[in-house]
């Protein structure tokens, strides 16, 4: 039998913690603790998300009608590439990584802070800056070369900023690749004595997939752009015929970063799921090693896959053979996190709080998105549908879907770690439940005006696709809603929620040992590791 | 044809793609039972607060891992090898087909028959051939895709792209941009119109072109100055052209190239670049001085060229 865990009812004694240790504006901008710096992150990064969000809803008013209701074709163009270029680099790369892994990873493995404090607050200050360019190039004018900046449009013939908006991404790129260096060393020097690497909690091998992708793949988006610019400037013949270049080289080049990108949004959000549904089902596990693996085989295999996005671009077309066969080869462990996720739920004792809602919202709705990756891994199908509203709908299901909602379900699972409050829970609920009804509704219509004909990037287009859009947009309205609502209560919870303890979900993992808000170097007493990680009992805890 | 009662399906392939689609659709809808079906029960019968056996799982597990490893594998080689088979077809054109050339600029689609017949954003087809469409972009790289037919090709400056189809049923059918080229993106399109062949043919006299293709890139040839130097048997200062088109062309570096389209477009505005073996580097750029629309009829010319001999070897 196992022991029955007593839990007991922790007082907080008013210590001093990460977030009462100081209150002045210098005490967060230098600080160098990996709480604080997570806080930063959280706080810029929902700017960004506001700013890319109010351009969402812009495009999907106008959209409401056939031939536009209110915006120029050039402003048009300048939003979704703003929405695009906003959501991926500066909201959901840094989201999970940066925001929670920042404030998690030091104190899962029992350690003081991340290996090297300051370069992590040198990491916020880059990607500041490469925020800082990317809003000016926007009030100066905006870009309108999509967040894809393809040649020779960007290089040659676009009047708008690009220079700007690139450089912007350029500088924050250097914070993607600063952080993945610090977590990488982090994890692998600082775990507490007796944490081997198979009982390290499944999030921290999805961060560690995630940051080996980070330093291997965003040099070359770096080197892609400054090419690009150079193109620009000093027309130079890279990518642009004309000048003797190659367009379809930009291609390669850009996707080569930007596939395995799409791997840095979504593995976190499998990390997190792997610690909720594990909590809440009050189970262990299932599969262990297969979804640790799973991450690492999801982030070798990602960098094979590139020429996907390339299927009609004049690619070869046993290049483009090749590239499919690899990335159904990355369906089979994409697959197995799911299936082990669904076995961790048999024998469980299953309880529905707002972060385990969201956990069962990112499974089915990474499913869907997964498994319209396989219409668009099918060569013959691919020629059909790229470039319309069908990737637009796989990608956002995979993105936002995945990688928004595993965000969300991580910020609610560890917001009473990170402040010391609980957020009212039935409310919390609603939102979750608000969002993916809101999500489908936005997203779904999209798959079938895809496969339909209507093509992407569109803002005049055939009336027969307009029902399909009045559906998203409304669709829009309830995601918009859902949003909003966790914004307000968890303000709201920061100074009227119910004190949190220690360890108000009863979950395992260090994180769970030291107070909350945590001290500023953690732990006041060396944390205990347990016998394993995921130490739940269904049994003991079926009432 | 094509399982679904929409969108319009206009070629044979598209109802191939159909039913592709359809297949996926199963499968998915087979893992999703599969995933979903278990989640739910297992929400349901495993709440917290219900009576349930939730002892340890005496099974060894690995074995469950490598059963739902091998099975998604397996499946997903038969999805590549049924969608990887089509796409050869949908990318490979048949020999006999009719051609038609395509020129994409910001933001339109300028179209030539091989007849001599020009058009702008519209196309139209007789029903039941094959036609082959070569096409190539003047500035930035846009996308031909007509959703009936369900093909899509980007077409790409510097370079000549083909996409190839045979219409199946008589209609108007959308034509898209689907690469995204500026401002006016959206507005890139037009209408392919499927005829019966009898009309086709009453278009192609009603357009009363003045010259076919090749005609009009003769015509050219002589124009641009051309005919001083490839024409004419006094000085060996130029290669003939006469049956040049689709064979082998030995190169001053040593390299063999194949005389095709994309060889003889680089002639033209990078003569430089693939020189002909034994001959000097007299040849000036066209670059700038010819439209992507005359280079597309001076290959006609030299392509009509391609069964014919020199006069001077036919004289020996």
């Amino acid at each position: 039998m196992n022991p029955i865990e007593i839990q007991t009812v922790q007082v907080q004694p008013e210590t001093e913690n990460y977030l009462s240790a100081a209150h002045t504006v210098r005490s967060w901008l230098l600080t160098t603790d990996h709480k604080r710096i997570g806080l930063l992150y959280l706080f810029s990064i929902l700017i960004f998300f506001a700013v890319a969000a109010v351009a969402a809803a812009l495009m999907r008013g106008e959209l409401l009608r056939p031939h536009g209701a209110f915006l120029l074709n050039e402003t048009y163009n300048k939003l979704f590439t703003l929405h695009g270029v906003l959501m991926v680099w500066f909201f959901l790369i840094p989201s999970i990584p940066a925001v929670l892994g920042n404030f998690v990873i030091p104190l899962m493995i029992g350690a003081r802070d991340v290996a090297f404090p300051r370069l992590n607050l040198l990491s916020w200050h880059l990607f500041m800056l490469g925020g800082a360019f990317v809003l000016y190039s926007i009030i100066v004018g905006g870009v309108d070369t999509g967040w894809t900046f393809y040649t020779p449009f960007s290089s040659t013939y676009s009047n708008t900023h690009v220079i700007l908006m690139a450089a912007g991404i350029f500088i924050a790129g250097f914070a993607s690749i600063l952080t993945g260096l610090n977590f990488i060393i982090t994890i692998h020097t600082m775990r507490l004595s007796g944490m081997t690497w198979f009982r390290m909690p499944l999030f921290l091998w999805s961060m560690y997939s995630t940051s080996l992708i980070l330093i291997l793949a965003t040099p070359v988006l770096a080197i892609t752009l400054a090419l690009m610019a150079m193109e620009r400037i000093w027309h130079i013949g890279i990518f642009d015929p004309k000048l003797g270049g190659d367009p379809i080289l930009f291609q390669h080049l850009f996707w080569f970063y930007s596939h395995p990108a799409v791997y840095i949004m979504i593995l976190p959000g499998m990390g997190v799921v792997s610690e909720l549904i594990s909590c809440f089902s009050r189970k262990e596990i299932f599969g262990y090693a297969w979804v640790a693996m799973a991450s690492v085989a999801i982030a070798v295999l990602g960098f094979l896959v590139w020429g996907h996005h390339m299927f009609v671009s004049s690619q070869s077309i046993y290049a483009g053979m090749v590239f499919s066969v690899l990335s159904y080869l990355v369906a089979v462990p994409s697959a197995i996190k799911v299936f082990n996720w669904t076995a961790t739920l048999y024998r469980g004792s299953i309880s529905f709080e707002a972060p385990m809602l969201y956990a069962l919202s990112f499974i089915g709705l990474f499913t869907i998105g997964g498994l319209t990756g396989l219409f668009l891994a099918a060569l013959a199908v691919d020629v059909h549908v790229t470039d319309t509203y069908f990737v637009v709908a796989h990608f956002h299901y995979i993105m936002v879907g995945g990688m928004v909602t595993g965000f969300m379900g991580g910020l609610h699972f560890w917001w009473p770690k990170i402040t010391g409050r609980l957020y009212p829970e039935k409310l919390a609920q609603l939102a979750a439940l608000i969002i993916f009804a809101g999500f489908n509704l936005t997203f779904f219509p999209q798959f079938i005006m895809g496969y339909l004909g209507m093509p992407r990037r569109y803002h005049n287009y055939a009336p027969e696709f307009q029902i399909y859009h009045i559906l998203s947009t409304a669709g829009a309205s309830i995601l918009g809603i859902g949003y909003l609502l966790p914004l307000i209560y968890l303000v709201w919870s920061l100074r009227h929620g119910k004190i949190a303890g220690a360890n108000p979900w009863k979950a395992s993992g260090l994180e769970w040992e030291t107070s909350s808000p945590p001290p500023v170097h953690n732990f006041d007493t060396p944390p205990q590791l347990p016998d394993k990680p995921y130490d739940y009992h269904p049994e003991a805890d079926s009432e | 044809m094509s399982p679904f009662p929409f969108p319009n399906a206009a070629t044979e392939l598209a109802g191939k793609v159909d039913w592709l689609f359809l297949g996926l659709i199963l499968i998915s809808t087979f893992y999703m039972a599969l995933i979903f079906g278990p989640m739910i029960y297992f929400l349901f019968k495993y709440r917290r607060g219900k009576k349930a056996d939730r002892s340890s799982i005496r099974i060894h597990t690995w074995k469950v891992e490598v059963v739902w490893t091998v099975i998604p594998f397996l499946m997903m080689m038969g999805l590549f090898g049924w969608a990887a088979d089509l796409y050869y077809q949908i990318e490979r054109p048949p020999a006999d087909a009719l051609e038609a050339f395509v020129v994409g600029k910001q933001w339109m689609w300028k179209l030539q028959h091989a007849e001599g017949n020009r058009e702008i954003n519209e196309l139209h087809l007789p029903l039941g051939q094959t036609i082959k469409l070569t096409m190539t972009s003047e500035d930035v790289i846009h996308s031909f895709f007509i959703p009936a037919f369900r093909i899509k090709q980007d077409v790409v400056p510097g370079r000549y792209v083909t996409e190839w189809f045979r219409p199946a049923k008589i209609g108007t059918y959308h034509l898209f941009c689907a690469e995204y080229c500026g401002s006016d993106h959206s507005l890139m399109g037009g209408n392919v119109i499927v005829m019966k062949p009898e009309d086709y043919a009453a278009w192609l006299v009603a357009g009363a072109p003045r010259d076919n293709l090749a005609a009009a890139g003769e015509r050219l040839f002589r124009d641009l100055g051309c005919s001083g130097c490839h024409v004419g048997s006094s000085v060996m200062r130029a290669p003939r052209l006469e049956g040049v088109y689709g064979g082998p062309v030995p190169l001053a570096s040593g390299d063999v190239a194949i005389a095709d389209d994309q060889y003889i477009r680089d002639c033209i505005l990078l003569p430089a670049s693939q020189r002909v073996a034994g001959y000097s580097p007299l040849m000036p750029t066209f670059q700038g001085r010819v439209s992507e629309e005359q280079i597309i009829q001076l290959i006609a010319y030299i392509r009509s060229l391609a069964s014919k001999r020199p006069p001077e070897e036919m004289n020996k």
